[in-house]
């Protein structure tokens, strides 16, 4: 972008060319370095520091300098976000008080001072997340498709009120997963070259239910409905948890910040309403006796 | 030449935007360039947040939360904050009792590359990250899309520092003009969730995520190659994922240089850490202790020796079922380490190590089974009462504490309205335990006007002889749209001498302020919230924690920044209330370590008394009357002699009326005012 708008700018160096050279050799360059990440050419951010230096040290060329600020920021305008130039030319006016980035190494190691350019990096992403999330989408849809059976199907009340519940946390999670995906460029489903998306080819991630499990459940109703969701729901939370498990054991996965909290949080979620489930399937059992 | 006209308006409009920002930057105090650079940022990001996004299919719309299940209620969606202008940067705000001071944003160095999308250098970044075609995906998600990674978190304080928690590292503000707070030291070490501790020259760290390195690295650890052709649908067995130089939990900093922290140490455990507690000992002035609450995935043996993620029936030195105990000699810290892995969950009658039931006390006698809370998400010591009570993942514990290496689970309550136990607070009496749920782990809406007011709520306990009895639920009031993360989440105590009152976040829900004094009956008297981030897409954001510090409510922003407040006198608490808050000054907060708060014996606390007796109707008007006359004028006179014993001399008859009050709460009003009575202080 800015290279086609950086040829009218040769016919205006004559106004700015001394200045420029003053901040090439300036301390203010590293501190400017992210300006010229961005893509603005050279003489754009010699100019502006070299205005901001001179309203430093020169209050008396303050006229030049506020002509200069002009160009200054016009330049800027097409070519780097304000806040950048602001926070380099501000840098330097506070130099006192001025917070410091600071990396610490190993213990016992010295600390390391980075610049104020400093930004923010991300650690690599891998292709298990990815896979981990398009997984898990499949497998959280079919106790969406469970739970959405209950109020046709079943009589206890804990268990309706477990249903909600659970059908509103996996389909916000399966929202979730795919808003990351998205986010990201990738695919909602892992497409298979090949091979046919068709429901009953489709691999079966650890804990789901089978077609027949699933059509018992459909067929079922008050208390044996009860108890196969309860024993089908359990059986399919514990397959969350293996594939957590195998997420976490691949090299270089779970990195990203989003998708480690989040598959911690399923770990533990499914864990807890597990138990749940568990206590509730004792009861039952219980009052059949 | 063509191009003049538009450049002329071009360097039109930059030199206005130029000038101002200069005009800004020379009119601020050289001590406070993140409030320049706030401002600076608003205009350049908030147009962003605002661009129209694509209709159908949209994976980024939120969804509306399902109807409520019969015999519950939701939260009111009439209130002001229900429906509040969004924006990243300017959005609505609205507030009762608390007046905002001052929003520090997050510092550059802990923001993603730059904050334009259409920068050659975060298409960059997108490009390594894998992201493929970056132009359809909507500019507030480019902005936000690795928000965790730099997410706020906890909240430390020590004299005039705060430590602000952060995925990527922790930032120091001096805060000795609150309003006026300054950015000291970013301090660059990733690894998440970033849970700060302050001890004398010490700062502790919590680090959980795989990325995590001992040498504070942002760069992680390589992945392993894809797979060969044809071997993709087969998930085989990889290779271990083991790093020497991987690091999850406990770090522990010098910060006797504020603004050049060296990491003396670095404790390994298991689990990492999510959370951790800072504990000392009142008998042993050498060590503190760190109880590390890790909630995460096991690593593996080869990456941390004694490390197994099985069953107890399998391993019974499994790393499920227990938490961690760090010894930090506060004279030698690099000789930290784990000392003991209190097995908190144990059955005593059985010895399994998960002993604990869950859900099941609700329902019948035997039908106890062991079941797996198998972590503690975060634990708050009350030294003074020699107890602590754990939030841990499917139960509420109480532990007592008395021998710190030892802790000994003394009780344990469920709740069949509870998702996650999160956090934990005592009342300063020790009488009462807050609990928060924290359903949907942070990251969902959960307090639509269609969410039951029973999840995602604090449960407020009665804690009698180690005993905790539920009392009833305290949710936000107000409910929030959609696309706002909100959730109970952390808060603190307000020292307002005769009630309880905690400040409290809840994410995009804002602050809230409730009066526990009855457990019973909760009731807010304060709050501040901001409209969502983002109104058709649910944007990470919102308030991690709020703490009041010495004088001031403190609140971590997860998106936005550090926020600053300070309380506003109104019908619910008076200026009177507010003053005496403002008497306890502490050192050091850390939060999870609860310390006993003492009032001073000055007539503004027994004025806050009154007034508390006065709008309980504890004591008749004409009596409340002759009170405020005989303090006033014992102050104006500059605590004379004549005045003084004066005072002292109302006190019997509020001894008597203590006896006969009506509520234990002001039964104890009444005792404190007239023991200030007998003896001021100025």
């Amino acid at each position: 972008m800015y290279k086609e708008k950086s040829k009218p700018w040769p016919r205006i160096t004559h106004f700015y060319r001394s200045f420029a050279e003053i901040a090439r050799n300036s301390r203010l360059r590293p501190m400017l370095e992210f300006v010229e990440q961005v893509g603005a050419a050279d003489f754009v951010h010699n100019l502006c520091a070299s205005t901001s230096q001179i309203r430093l040290r020169n209050s008396y060329r303050l006229h030049s300098a506020r002509g200069s600020a002009v160009l200054c920021g016009m330049l800027l305008a097409v070519s780097a976000p304000a806040d950048f130039f602001c926070s380099s030319v501000r840098s330097l006016q506070t130099d006192a008080a001025k917070p410091v980035v600071v990396q610490p190494g190993a213990p016992g190691k010295p600390s390391k001072m980075l610049p104020p350019s400093t930004r923010g990096t991300l650690p690599p992403r891998s292709q298990a997340d990815v896979e981990f999330m398009q997984d898990m989408i499949m497998h959280h849809a079919q106790a969406v498709e469970m739970t959405a059976l209950i109020p046709s199907h079943a009589e206890n009340k804990e268990l309706r009120l477990l249903g909600v519940r659970i059908s509103s946390s996996q389909s916000d999670e399966i929202k979730f997963m795919r808003r990351w995906l998205a986010a990201r460029g990738e695919p909602l489903s892992m497409a298979m070259p090949g091979m046919d998306i068709s429901h009953e080819s489709m691999h079966l991630m650890p804990g789901m239910l089978t077609p027949e499990q699933m059509d018992a459940l459909r067929k079922a109703k008050g208390a044996e409905f009860d108890h196969l969701f309860l024993t089908g729901m359990i059986q399919h939370h514990g397959g969350a948890l293996t594939m957590v498990k195998d997420l976490f054991d691949t090299a270089g996965a779970g990195q990203d910040a989003e998708l480690f909290n989040f598959a911690t949080d399923v770990d533990s979620g499914q864990r807890a309403e597990i138990r749940i489930m568990q206590t509730m399937l004792e009861k039952t059992l219980e009052e059949k006796r | 030449m063509k191009r003049v006209p538009s450049l002329a308006l071009c360097v039109f409009g930059a030199a206005l935007i130029l000038c101002f920002g200069v005009g800004r930057m020379q009119a601020q105090t050289p001590a406070t360039p993140p409030q320049a650079q706030a401002e600076a940022q608003k205009s350049a990001t908030a147009p962003a947040a605002k661009e129209p996004e694509e209709e159908e299919e949209n994976p980024f719309a939120p969804e509306p939360a399902p109807s409520l299940p019969p015999g519950m209620t939701g939260s009111d969606a009439n209130d002001p904050r229900a429906k509040l202008q969004p924006g990243l940067y300017d959005a609505g705000e609205a507030s009762v009792g608390i007046r905002h001071l001052l929003l520090l944003k997050k510092p550059d160095a802990f923001q993603l590359g730059s904050s334009d999308p259409d920068d050659p250098k975060v298409q960059k970044i997108f490009g390594q990250l894998r992201i493929g075609n970056s132009s359809k995906i909507p500019k507030p998600m480019q902005l936000v899309i690795a928000q965790l990674a730099f997410s706020n978190s906890d909240l430390a304080f020590q004299g005039n520092h705060l430590f602000q928690g952060n995925f990527y590292g922790v930032n120091i503000f001096d805060i000795s003009n609150p309003a006026n707070a300054t950015l000291l030291t970013s301090l660059v070490c990733p690894g998440g969730q970033g849970d700060v501790s302050a001890y004398k020259n010490l700062l502790f760290m919590s680090v959980e995520m795989p990325n995590g390195r001992l040498d504070c690295g942002a760069q992680g650890f390589p992945p392993e190659p894809p797979a060969p052709a044809g071997e993709e649908k087969e998930k085989k067995r990889r290779p271990p994922a083991a790093q020497k130089d991987r690091f999850r939990g406990v770090r522990i900093f010098d910060i006797s240089d504020i603004k050049n922290p060296k990491q003396v140490a670095a404790v390994q455990t298991c689990r990492g850490s999510h959370t951790h507690t800072l504990v000392t000992d009142p008998n042993d002035k050498d060590n503190v202790y760190i109880y590390v609450s890790g909630t995460s995935f096991v690593r593996q043996t080869e990456e941390l020796a004694g490390c197994s993620g099985e069953q107890p029936d399998k391993d019974p030195n499994t790393a499920l079922f227990r938490i961690d105990v760090i010894k930090v000699p506060v004279a030698a810290p690099q000789d930290a380490k784990v000392v003991s892995s209190p097995r908190v969950f144990i059955d005593p009658r059985t010895g399994a190590l998960n002993g604990l039931n869950n859900g099941g006390t609700h329902g019948k006698k035997g039908s106890e089974k062991p079941a797996d809370t198998n972590q503690c998400h975060d634990i708050t010591v009350y030294t003074a009462l020699g107890l602590a009570a754990g939030a841990c993942s499917g139960n509420g514990l109480l532990l007592d504490i008395k021998d710190p290496v030892h802790p000994k689970r003394v009780d344990a309550v469920n709740d069949p309205n509870y998702s996650y136990w999160h956090s934990a607070s005592f009342s300063n009496d020790g009488s009462k335990v807050v609990f928060t749920d924290e359903w949907g782990g942070g990251l969902g809406a959960r307090c639509r006007a269609n969410d039951p007011n029973k999840w995602g709520a604090d449960a407020i306990f009665q804690l009698k002889d180690n005993k905790l009895s539920f009392a009833n639920y305290y949710k936000l009031p107000a409910a929030q749209g959609d696309s706002e993360n909100c959730v109970a989440h952390n808060g603190s105590l307000i020292p307002v001498p005769g009630r309880d009152i905690e400040v409290q976040a809840w994410y995009q829900g804002g602050v809230s302020i409730v009066d526990f004094t009855d457990p019973a009956q909760p009731f807010e008297i304060a709050y501040f919230d901001r409209g969502p981030i983002d109104p058709k897409m649910l944007v990470l954001g919102g308030d991690w924690s709020a703490y009041w510090y010495n004088g001031y409510i403190y609140a971590s922003e997860i998106a936005r920044g550090l926020d600053v407040f300070e309380l506003m006198p109104t019908k619910l608490l008076t200026q009177n209330e507010i003053d005496a808050a403002k008497t306890v000054r502490v050192s050091e907060l850390n939060v999870q370590n609860q310390q006993k708060i003492e009032w001073p014996a000055q007539l503004v606390v027994a004025k806050a008394y009154l007034d508390q007796l006065w709008r309980s109707q504890a004591l008749p008007a004409d009596q409340v009357a002759a009170l405020q006359k005989a303090i006033q004028s014992a102050e104006s006179s500059h605590m004379s002699k004549g005045k003084v014993a004066k005072l002292k001399s109302m006190a019997p008859s509020l001894e008597k009326s203590a006896a006969t009050a009506k509520s234990p709460a002001n039964s104890a009003r009444l005792h404190g005012l007239a023991d200030i009575l007998k003896h001021p202080t100025a």
